[in-house]
């Protein structure tokens, strides 16, 4: 029975899968060119890298909605805390960190090698974002590498609880964006996000920067929650 | 046939090996791989279709770009499920599924 | 398009054995190799900016949480046997 029911499925997907196919290879060329409209407009963004303007000035209304995303899978992962309790308490301190078994000064070392090395290439990532590759995105996802890498070697203790200072850091950004997107749209004649002429540059350096801070610090809280979690249930459990 | 058309058609493939794998897999850690991979086809799709006759296409690969830093927050949020299922019952799969069949061991 | 047919087929391979393989941390392992192909494929497609975030979120970050995910479970199992 099962394996009929798993032949079905496979089935059912090639025949999805075949259809899918074919549609794709039918399709007409698109009559809309949305490359030659960034183009076009790419002097008045602010930025003079095409997928940075999208990002931050054409749709930075979805990347608005992106970051309130993830804040939001911060907050429901907070809610899936084993210690209720424990979590949100102001007063709560993590125990401190054990001393570090002879493998670790190895990864140690190397963390303290790389860590600020990763701490500048965020900050070049994120200037460079301006003009070619690269962005807030990118240099939260360094930042909270750097973050992983600093658990790892058992530098930074995992997140047992969620403190004033990480709730402020991980909504400054979304916060600043909000502010900009109101400001932009009470103003006399203005839209969502649509920035006055000549401020556009330095707005959007700003919001990756609000931005670059708050997602490395939510980026990384995903794994330092998740690893928490790992390490108070070995403990309970010895 | 354009390179980005052929990756088009790739991305359709792993979206139905995700797919697969989400139904087939009674493993939640599997499940949460094979929802990924979902997402990784439907990225190609999306970046495929729109730079199939040879352009590039910034807006597509700008929406690809936040679509991949949502998929990491839903993976995370999946994975602090999946933990509390576990802590709960001792098992990493839904309740109702992969009880019926006592010859195959679950994953290490 | 050699290269591309080749990553094709590579993207392919490891997105299967990702899911199919019975050992859960060869799994993961495996699709940790299939983000840093899919990287690989967005260079081809010359979206660097999604290459950039595929290396380090993609693979990396997701990476990182699953094989947590992996490790927890093994704790929980080893403690849960007599």
């Amino acid at each position: 029975m099962k394996g009929v029911l798993d032949l079905l499925v496979i089935v059912l997907c090639l025949v999805l899968g075949a259809a899918l196919w074919w549609a794709m290879l039918d399709l007409p060329s698109s009559r809309i060119h949305l490359a030659e409209q960034v183009a076009a407009k790419l002097d008045a963004s602010g930025v003079t890298h095409p997928v940075t303007a999208v990002l931050l000035n054409f749709r930075g209304y979805d990347t608005l909605i992106e970051v309130m995303v993830l804040f939001v899978a911060l907050i429901g992962m907070l809610t899936q805390a084993e210690k209720g309790s424990q979590w949100l308490s102001a007063g709560y301190r993590p125990p401190p960190l054990p001393a570090p078994p002879f493998h670790l000064e190895v990864l140690q070392w190397l963390a303290r090698v790389l860590v600020p090395l990763m701490i500048l290439t965020a900050g070049y990532l994120l200037w460079a974002g301006a003009h070619r590759a690269g962005g807030a995105f990118q240099a939260a996802a360094l930042l909270a590498g750097a973050g992983v890498l600093l658990n790892l070697a058992g530098l930074l203790p995992a997140w047992t609880t969620f403190r004033a200072g990480m709730r402020a850091g991980s909504i400054t950004g979304l916060l600043f964006f909000v502010l900009a997107a109101a400001a932009t749209a009470a103003a006399p004649h203005g839209h969502l996000l649509q920035y006055p002429a000549g401020w556009a540059g330095m707005l959007i350096l700003l919001i990756e920067t609000g931005l670059t801070l708050s997602l490395g610090l939510i980026l990384a809280g995903f794994f330092l929650l998740l690893s928490a979690e790992a390490s108070d249930g070995s403990d309970t459990e010895e | 046939m354009t390179s980005a058309l052929i990756y088009a058609l790739t991305g359709a493939a792993l979206f139905l090996i995700g797919v697969a794998g989400l139904i087939l897999q009674p493993h939640l850690l599997r499940k949460i791989i094979g929802f990924n991979i979902m997402a990784s086809g439907i990225f190609l799709v999306l970046v495929g279709l729109g730079q199939r006759e040879g352009s590039v296409d910034p807006v597509s690969q700008a929406m690809v770009l936040t679509g991949i830093v949502v998929s990491v927050a839903a993976t995370a949020l999946a994975l602090a499920l999946a933990r509390r299922l576990l802590d709960l019952t001792g098992k990493m799969r839904l309740p109702g599924s992969g009880e019926g069949m006592p010859g195959k061991k679950p994953d290490a | 398009m050699t290269l591309d047919l080749l990553l094709v087929a590579a993207l392919l391979w490891t997105a299967v054995q990702s899911l199919a393989t019975p050992n859960l941390f060869r799994g993961v392992v495996l699709f940790i190799v299939f983000g840093l192909f899919m990287a690989l494929v967005w260079v081809r497609l010359h979206a660097a900016d999604i290459a950039l975030a595929e290396a380090a979120i993609g693979a990396g970050l997701t990476g990182a949480l699953l094989l947590n995910g992996v490790g927890h479970l093994r704790a929980k199992q080893q403690s849960t046997l007599p």
